[in-house]
């Protein structure tokens, strides 16, 4: 099996994503699902501040932040190893926690120790305990990598024993594969509204993470699906590979989340030409789609065309690639704002940057965007001070380490990613039709803002 | 084995230097009686759930100097929950005076599977020339990581190159994860790099000076210390490498939480001559008297202090009163850090409510000055008597719902995330109160006691949300002792 790699990048100021062990989220984001951590005992701690808590102000819910069970281990496990404690951890765990699959992720100590969580777990395994094993030491990546990681071993060790055996593809039925849960802080609003959508135009969904998802039975059905979409750049494309290797089910790439009308029509047109059903059901929902988004754009255009004075015509967006062309293609061929500079931070495997970059090269018939992979804070906002915006002060989508730049640019600033401390967030949504609306109110409601 | 010696660059954590416990159940009293006779020890839990770790406790002292900048030497999510600290400097900056509260400078050396076969220490190396040219930084520091420490990288003669080549101090912080149980071990290994580094001998200690070691707190010092002639000396957050360096001219030094500064408060008496008062903060009418007295015996302001609580008790003891009618006989719960969970027991009661058990994360039987008058929990319980159902528990969520579920306290009382929500999701109304200073002295009972009446009558939230909210906890689990999965059973005697 192929795992992606970030690209080493040497060392950074402003981190902007959480390590592999972070993906531990990517099973608090499953109903139902509940991790099991065998690393150091501030490891949980510190992804859970970090992604869930000052990024949106998330919350654990029932299965994250102070809940999870973890080895916390210490210098004696570092010496005589730590696999004894973890099976211990993992009995009580049986009596004390609900759950319907338990996913035990290895960290930093674990793995460089050499500590067999494969062998561990193996036992609960033939007990016929749902349970699987993640290796995610917090050096093997960042928790995109570990997201992968995590989802790979739930598909192996626990899809595949427990679903149906010798089911027949479900023609309409799709998996999908879309922004990485917790780190990006609108997921869940997003993903219920990616749901309401695919929902719409006539398919049934396993969106497999969020409130709208059905648990460990949805993931059972993984293999029933007729295909794989994956909305996103790159991240579940190996993912989507991996299905295709084990189920011979095929997968679609569309690399642009879509938000706003034109780009949901365009996107909910190629999943139901790539499933080959019936348009009609997509076409009339398309149509009601429609009605309601520009009866409130029409409203909207007062003010977009009287505020008379005047709004920022330029843009930069800083943030992990789904985002970051979801929003870029909005926002030239929606708003039509002018792209000044695309700053993606999310580390992507080299194998996918040539594809990304070109992403960029066609926002619109006549607009490209230049595009930079940089994780660093410092060179980030370095580059942010000295580019042209025009004779207006930018809007920046970024991130809550763009705040002093923004402040120094005159601009104005819409947290869109990791960490976004200053935004408290519960089913806000920026996708799709509903997404774009609130998206459009966050951005003019804090460009008037600034004068108040 | 001496607890100070600066000349050493790692500083022993405090189970081994002051005997620590992550582990106890039982009566505060038996606690104590316990600890002095050196009766405890951990035997672990067979269940357990996530902790906090030394880097984040060692980072919140060290981050918020105004002009440092930290390194962390290690995987990138070692680092990615340390914007934290950023947003802290930045609530908390109106309370400290801080005007234009500038980003906080912290770095990740983002080390690669590649790095933990061949070693990091080049890669540190480069980061510590990059931060310096990059931030001009009046000091770095460089915390450990488990990852790095397991590799052996020899971050010390890192340091101490780069310190040569680049002349500002560059301080290595020791607080590898699994090197302790007790998290605040990182308070230490942070305080020991400052005062190995940073702090320079004075020639004159000036009496007017005196240094408050604390967390963010709002500045209430002026004001008392004012009416003594003295002013506060903040330190370590949101103080500067030159105002640290002279934190050795103060006449003395006080804590605002002896788990946050029980090191330094030593090392500066030890090392620097800096006098620490050593009976506990001022948390209670009793303790708030003893503390004043022994202020102004150091100062010779034995009149001033007098007439300063006599005109104190005159405004606010009427107000405390008028409280205790209103709260008296309602049950409380409290989990917080250990010395100012001992300071919420004697708030909690000098205003008449019950305490009925607590969830304290740790337990210092001694602290670095090695006096039972520092003893905060033996002060509470000579002042308002024994607490009942008193846990040493070290966030361990299914202990605290098992005993919440159990007991069903009319009030929650918290310092710290990860605890305080359940107290919601059962329907009990919570107070987390992140200023340490906030309930201390005769007005901060007042004042602590106005806002645990709003939050009991504004309820409404809680017990709505506790109709609807999931538990995760077996049925099973919520019937038995809260204790089933202490290893050495309750107490935990050698």
């Amino acid at each position: 099996m192929s795992t992606c790699e970030n690209i080493d990048s040497g060392s950074i100021n402003q981190v902007r994503y959480g390590c592999a062990l972070g993906a531990f989220h990517s099973v608090v984001a499953i109903p139902g699902a509940m991790p099991i951590a065998h690393c150091g005992p501030g490891c949980v701690d510190k992804q859970y501040m970090s992604l869930d808590f000052y990024n949106g102000f998330q919350g654990g819910g029932r299965s994250g932040g102070a809940v999870i069970p973890s080895t916390n281990l210490q210098e004696e496990d570092v010496i005589f190893g730590g696999a004894k404690r973890l099976q211990e951890l993992i009995e009580a765990t049986l009596k004390i926690i609900k759950a319907d699959l338990f996913v035990v992720l290895n960290g930093c100590i674990g793995e460089l120790v050499g500590d067999d969580v494969g062998a561990v777990v193996e036992e609960f395994q033939k007990q016929g305990v749902p349970i699987v094993n993640a290796e995610t030491g917090g050096f093997k990546g960042n928790n995109f990598i570990g997201h992968e990681i995590v989802v790979k071993a739930i598909i192996d060790q626990f899809v595949d024993k427990y679903a149906a055996k010798n089911v027949k593809r479900q023609k309409g039925l799709i998996n999908v594969w879309s922004e990485l849960p917790f780190q990006n802080t609108f997921w869940r609003g997003d993903f219920n509204e990616l749901k309401r959508i695919l929902e719409g135009a006539g398919f049934q969904v396993n969106i497999l993470f969020g409130n709208g998802s059905g648990g460990i039975e949805e993931w059972k059905r993984i293999p029933e699906a007729q295909f794989n979409l994956v909305v996103s750049p790159w991240l579940g494309l190996s993912i989507a590979q991996h299905l295709q290797d084990k189920y011979g089910q095929p997968y679609l790439h569309l690399p642009v989340l879509p938000i706003g009308a034109g780009q949901t029509a365009e996107f909910l047109h190629k999943v139901v030409a790539f499933a080959g059903i019936d348009s009609k059901q997509a076409d009339e929902f398309i149509t009601t789609e429609e009605r309601e988004y520009y009866y409130y754009l029409e409203h909207f255009t007062d003010f977009y065309a009287e505020y008379w004075w005047g709004l920022p015509s330029s843009y930069a967006v800083i943030g992990d690639s789904t985002y970051n062309l979801a929003l870029n293609k909005f926002l030239v061929t929606q708003l039509g704002l002018l792209p000044v500079k695309q700053i993606i931070t999310d580390n992507p495997p080299q194998i996918y940057r040539d594809k990304i970059r070109s992403e960029y090269k066609n926002l619109d018939s006549d607009v490209s965007a230049e595009v930079s992979f940089l994780e660093d804070g410092y060179r980030i906002n370095d580059l942010l001070q000295h580019l042209n915006y025009g004779h207006k002060p930018p809007i920046i989508f970024g991130t809550t380490w763009e705040r002093d730049t923004t402040k120094k640019l005159g601009g104005s600033i819409v947290e869109v990613g990791f960490p976004a401390s200053y935004e408290v967030v519960l089913n806000k949504k920026y996708i799709g039709y509903r997404g774009a609306l609130s998206l459009l109110e966050k951005i003019f409601t804090t460009i008037i803002s600034k004068s108040a | 084995m001496k607890k100070i010696d600066l000349n050493i660059p790692e500083v022993a954590v405090r189970e081994i230097r002051l005997g620590s416990i992550t582990e106890f159940h039982g009566n505060a009293e038996t606690l104590v009686k316990n600890s002095c006779r050196g009766k405890m020890c951990d035997k672990g839990r067979s269940f357990s759930q996530c902790l906090d770790c030394s880097i984040s406790k060692a980072t919140c002292m060290v981050a918020l100097i105004q002009d440092a900048a930290v390194i962390c030497h290690g995987p990138v999510g070692c680092a990615s929950c340390l914007h934290e600290f950023a947003f802290t400097y930045r609530v908390n900056a109106p309370l400290r005076n801080v005007a234009n509260p500038t980003q906080r400078r912290i770095f990740s050396t983002n080390i690669s599977e590649k790095d933990t076969v061949y070693g990091g220490t080049e890669k540190l190396a480069a980061a510590i020339r990059q931060v310096h040219n990059r931030t001009q930084a009046n000091v770095i520091f460089v915390l450990s990581t488990c990852a790095t420490g397991i590799i052996g990288d020899d971050i010390e003669s890192v340091v101490n190159d780069a310190e040569a080549e680049l002349s500002i101090p560059i301080v290595a912080i020791f607080c590898e994860g699994f090197r302790s149980t007790v998290w605040t071990s990182g308070f230490d290994a942070g305080y020991h790099g400052i005062a190995r580094k940073l702090i320079k001998p004075a020639q004159e200690h000036k009496k007017d000076m005196i240094n408050v070691i604390n967390f963010w707190g709002s500045d209430i010092f002026s004001e008392w210390l004012a009416v003594l002639g003295a002013k506060p000396n903040y330190i370590t957050p949101y103080s500067t490498v030159e105002i640290l360096s002279h934190s050795s001219e103060a006449i003395a030094t006080i804590q605002a939480c002896q788990t946050l500064g029980s090191y330094l408060g030593a090392a500066l008496e030890q090392e620097f001559g800096v006098t620490e008062i050593k009976t506990p903060p001022p948390y209670g009418i009793a303790q708030t008297d003893r503390w004043f007295r022994e202020l102004g015996k150091l100062l010779g302001k034995e009149k001033e202090v007098e007439q300063l609580i006599a005109e104190k008790k005159a405004v606010y003891l009427p107000k405390i009163e008028q409280l205790r009618t209103k709260l008296r006989g309602k049950t409380a719960y409290v989990t917080a850090g250990a010395a100012h969970g001992h300071a919420l027991l004697s708030v909690l009661r000098e205003l008449g409510l019950r305490v009925i058990g607590a969830a304290i994360f740790h337990h210092d039987p001694i602290y670095d000055s090695n006096t039972e008058v520092s003893d905060g929990l033996a002060q509470s319980i000579r002042d308002y008597g024994d607490v009942p159902n008193y846990d040493v528990c070290d966030k361990q969520e299914f202990e605290l719902v098992n005993m919440l579920n159990h007991l069903h306290p009319d009030v929650l009382l918290a310092r710290h995330g990860g605890m305080t929500l359940w107290g919601a999701k059962f329907g009990i109304p919570s107070l987390l109160i992140g200023d340490e200073h906030f309930s201390m002295g005769y007005e901060g009972i007042v004042k602590y006691g106005e806002r645990l009446i709003e939050v009991m009558e504004n309820d409404e939230f809680v017990k709505n949300l506790a109709q609807h909210s999931i538990n995760p906890y077996t049925k099973w689990w919520l019937k038995q002792s809260p204790y089933k999965f202490l290893k050495g059973g309750e107490g935990c005697q050698r």
